[in-house]
């Protein structure tokens, strides 16, 4: 076997650069190295992979990376505007905040529990809703009832205090946080899911799994869910940036993160009250989460280019 | 008659930019048609016929550029009109058109009256009370029953049948000169469409009015067209009248098409004639010959120099470089073998390998959350057995229970009585990998059958993978192995469906269900979803693929022609009931039952000096919600009697064949034609 696999492998892999020798009688490019190969033609995709991994790096390396104590307060020097600004200081490269601590310091930390709430909470969305959405779609009948009841539920209870009740219950912490958030956010997933999945379930690639003796579980998961992954990944994209700016109200009513912890919907919510006369404060965090949310996008829309095809031979 | 033009085009081609190259969809094609004529334009999807259609009328994507010599109209050139005057006097007005699909073609917000009068009130200076009235007059004309009640209703509460008479009476609203139909009868069921057909072609004869007709079935165009004109590849490339084209075929291309069809070279031929390749891509110049890679006469002189467009006799032309050296060449393969398999023998029955045991279905069908239920009974006690080695053919139209009857025999349904059993075991108790490994399924539309997320490769392997048989190297070798049993190229084993064309889906489709190594292979009207071309292509390689591995085929289809091709037995389906069951000779030469006859009726073979005949079945498929007494065949029968209307026939066996009719012993086919 592994033989054949390796010759496979390899004629793909010679394929990459001579398109038209695997005319002749080659396998073609296997899947995963002909997304790669459209992969890197893919601007989009690069650009929005490169903002993602710049942040990322960041948000690990924070302790090393940012210039100043995140948490240190100086009085003496608050509300310094940026260095391009007048008055500005290139010690202090954006300024500091109301209690005088080092803002570039505090977004590079706080990209740290932003992006971790923002794709901690869309996943934890994501798994509830789609679970839910393909059990509904797919088996229908008094399941897809109750679900359907659920969402009314769930639409009907004002989300935010739900998630008051359930933080003062478990108590205070980032993890909560995530859990809470994503807890509330999965309507959008369930409903585009279990759409979707009605439409599929009476397609004839499903009878044929069927016929092949496929268990649901092996029918709704190899067969259905692949399918969905564009629609999931838009709603995806939407829902960081929402978890992110939920997490702002969360904190600003003072059942977010824990005080002194940056983050940037924290740093927005802070920034409102002093937003006539010190915008950056609120621009500055509002910047980073529209690059996040575009890159996310970026990323989401190129994985989807990447991995449709649309091209006949 | 006189002999002037209606209609006379010269030098048409449409191109359509796409992002990488512009596509040619029609190239420079010359048409003439003369009042109260009917022109057939052939031709396989992509060639171009109904690009023609929307460039006549200007209705091309917006993106579509249009250039023509002339459009000459009744003596105006429509290349000159304007959008206002084309949309105010012409479409709809003296040019009516009907399009494919009767489903989406109405809008299902208004009722039928407004749409039927819409047309008249808005551009002509008449009254609402008097285009009610012709609206009535006309849905009298098409045939459908009580047609001033019929205003009020909506799209949705008519049948597709219905429907497609509801937009001819639109398009003739305004008394047309010129109908366009394009594929106007392809979405519906044989018996309907006779119908549709043979009151196209009887409103034609009372109006005057002139037709194009845009199809891809040979058998429609010659029983309706006077004349016939063959495209390929954006191109004209032979007409005439509909006796000369299809008698004695010049163009290659033609010919190719006519070996595809089954039945054209007599019933017996076991071998379909097929037109290798593809159709080449449309984008760029073509050079030489566009059919050069597919024709087997094709000399060097084809590949490179563009055709002579040769003139036989007044409107008979054909475009093609004919070359001597090849003259006496056989073309696509369909005569030499139907000589050699001439002598095969009639099988001998084998052994029942499945038997359908007097199943019944019954759905029950609610609206709404406290909607009243309703039953449906999709089956009712079904007898059927299928025998190793032969190709059983389930016909009917469509909501005859044929869906319901192989999803049961799958096991994908449980009958609520009665029983199917695979040998020995009921298929209901076998686990559902055994069940997998016996008895496989190959759907209709190879568009949906394929998931499009997942490569080829994966897609013929998957029953492999799913039910744990072999180790992984064994199962890639099966795979491709499959693939080559099967006709596809190595190099599409990482390619998705989308890549590949409807006859390269059908043939992974077949894979997939092959690869188990079952016995029974259940073909749900494989083909109909495909162009003529490669419909034989893929009837060739299910009949070569039966006898390499010994399968046993039930195909269920609506098209008589591909029976008599391919079947040994034929059981014919009516509203959840088997109506007739025998040899294929027998059913086929000579049917005991009204209802085959009429479906052998309304079966169009190509026959030229034939028109459509007058259909023999009075009203449309019955909804199977509210089944009629006794016989349900009674109410569209010819032959009912009072016995018919109040008692269910029972079944009797004629000469071998199964039946279920009262008039089963007097009725005659023959006699009805007499």
């Amino acid at each position: 076997m592994m033989t054949t696999r390796q010759a496979l492998g390899d004629a793909s892999i010679a394929s990459v650069d001579t398109p038209s020798e695997l005319e002749e009688g080659g396998l073609g490019l296997s899947p995963t190295m002909a997304a790669l190969k459209r992969a890197r033609k893919h601007h989009g995709l690069k650009i929005g992979f490169g903002i993602l991994l710049v942040m990322a790096v960041f948000a690990l390396f924070a302790p090393w990376l940012a210039p100043h104590d995140p948490y240190l307060q100086n009085l003496s020097l608050r509300m310094l505007p940026p260095v391009w600004t007048e008055g500005g200081n290139w010690e202090y490269l954006l300024g500091t905040d109301h209690l005088g601590r080092d803002y570039l310091s505090r977004l590079i930390h706080g990209a740290r529990i932003s992006m971790t709430i923002g794709l901690g909470a869309a996943s934890i969305g994501a798994v509830i809703g789609v679970t839910l959405g393909l059990i509904a779609g797919y088996f229908g009948g008094w399941i897809d009832q109750a679900v359907n009841f659920l969402v009314t539920c769930q639409l009907a209870v004002p989300s935010l205090l739900l998630i008051m009740a359930l933080v003062f219950v478990i108590g205070q912490s980032v993890t909560v946080v995530i859990f809470v958030i994503g807890a509330t956010h999965w309507v959008f997933y369930l409903v585009v899911t279990r759409s979707a999945t009605l439409r599929l379930r009476e397609l004839d690639f499903v009878a044929a799994a069927n016929a092949m003796g496929c268990s649901k579980f092996q029918i709704a998961v190899r067969e259905v869910l692949p399918n969905l992954v564009n629609q999931i990944m838009v709603i995806f994209t939407l829902e960081v940036a929402v978890a992110i700016l939920n997490e702002a109200t969360l904190s600003f009513l003072g059942l977010g993160i824990p005080s002194p912890l940056p983050s940037w919907g924290l740093m927005i919510a802070e920034g409102k009250t002093a937003m006539f006369f010190q915008p950056w404060l609120v621009i500055l965090p509002g910047i980073a989460l529209f690059i996040l949310v575009i890159a996310i996008n970026l990323l989401g829309d190129g994985v989807r280019d990447v991995t449709v095809t649309n091209r006949r031979n | 008659m006189t002999t002037a033009s209606i209609l006379d085009i010269q030098d048409l081609s449409v191109e359509i930019p796409t992002d990488s190259a512009t596509l040619k969809a029609v190239r420079g094609i010359s048409l003439d048609l003369k009042r109260g004529e009917t022109l057939g334009i052939v031709g396989e999807s992509g060639s171009g016929k109904s690009m023609t259609a929307l460039a006549i009328m200007n209705l091309l994507p917006p993106s579509a550029r249009r250039a023509a010599a002339c459009i000459n109209f009744d003596g105006s050139d429509l290349t000159h009109s304007g959008e206002r005057e084309l949309a105010t006097k012409v479409r709809g007005q003296r040019i009516g058109m009907i399009f494919q699909e009767p489903m989406t073609s109405l809008n299902p917000v208004y009722s039928i009256g407004r749409q039927l009068t819409e047309t008249m009130t808005l551009h002509r200076n008449v009254s609402g009370a008097e285009a009610e009235q012709r609206a009535i007059q006309l849905l009298e004309k098409v045939g459908l029953p009580d047609p001033a009640s019929r205003l009020k209703q909506y799209p949705h509460e008519l049948s597709g049948g219905q429907r497609q008479r509801v937009m001819i009476a639109m398009a003739l609203m305004n008394e047309p000169e010129l109908l366009i139909a394009d594929e106007p009868t392809t979405a519906l069921d044989v018996t309907i469409q006779a119908q549709i057909l043979y009151l196209l072609q009887d409103l034609q004869k009372e109006l005057g009015m002139s037709m194009i007709l845009i199809t891809h079935d040979l058998g429609v165009v010659s029983r309706s067209a006077d004349k016939i004109a063959v495209m390929y590849a954006g191109d004209i490339v032979e007409t005439g009248t509909a006796e000369e084209v299809l008698r004695n075929p010049q163009h290659p291309y033609t010919q190719g098409l006519l070996e595809c069809v089954p039945g054209y070279r007599g019933n017996d031929a076991h071998r379909l004639g097929s037109i290798p390749g593809i159709v080449p891509s449309m984008t760029g110049t073509i050079r030489g010959c566009a059919f050069a890679s597919r024709c087997p006469r094709a000399v060097d002189a084809c590949k490179t120099d563009l055709p002579p467009r040769k003139q036989l006799g007044p409107g008979r032309t054909y475009v093609c470089h004919d070359p001597d050296a090849t003259r006496n060449q056989a073309t696509f393969g369909a005569e030499e073998a139907a000589n050699e398999v001439a002598v095969e023998l009639p099988k001998t029955p084998g052994d029942t390998v499945l038997t359908v045991d007097s199943v019944s279905c019954t759905f029950s069908v609610r609206r709404g959350l406290f909607g009243k239920r309703k039953s449906l009974k999709a089956l009712d006690t079904v007898n059927l057995d299928i025998r190793k080695g032969e190709v059983l053919a389930l016909v009917g139209e469509s909501g005859c229970g044929k869906t319901t009857l192989s999803r049961t025999i799958m096991g994908l349904q449980q009958p609520d009585t009665g029983s199917v059993s695979l040998g020995q075991h009921e298929i209901s108790t076998l686990p559902a990998g055994q069940r997998a490994r016996m008895i496989q399924p190959i759907f209709q539309d190879p568009y949906s059958s394929l998931n499009p997320r997942k490569t080829i490769g994966d897609i013929i392997g998957r029953p492999l993978v799913v039910n744990r048989i072999g180790s992984k190297s064994e199962q890639l070798a099966k795979v491709h192995k499959m693939m080559e049993h099967v006709g596809l190229p190595r190099r599409v084993f990482n390619s998705y469906p989308d890549q590949l064309s409807g006859g390269q889906r059908q043939r992974a489709a077949i894979g997939r269900a092959l690869i188990m190594d079952p016995e029974i292979v259940i073909c749900d009207e494989p083909t109909s979803a495909l162009d003529v071309s490669v419909q034989a292509q893929i009837l060739n390689l299910l009949l070569d693929l039966r006898d390499e591995l010994d399968l046993t085929y039930l195909f269920v289809t609506h098209d008589l022609s591909v029976v008599q091709h391919m079947a040994d037995r034929v059981a014919v389906m009516y509203l959840g009931e088997i109506v007739e069951c025998g040899d294929r000779s027998q059913v086929l030469s000579n049917p005991k039952h009204p209802y085959t006859s009429a479906l052998l009726d309304s079966a169009l073979s190509i026959s030229p000096d034939l028109s459509v005949p007058a259909p023999g079945l009075s009203g449309e498929f019955p909804n199977p919600m509210n089944r009629p007494s006794g016989c349900p065949f009674h109410p569209r029968c010819p032959v009912a009697e009072q016995q018919c209307r109040e008692e269910v026939p029972k079944p009797e066996i004629i000469d071998t064949t199964f039946v279920k009719c009262w008039k089963a012993r007097t009725f005659s086919h023959q006699a009805k034609h007499q």
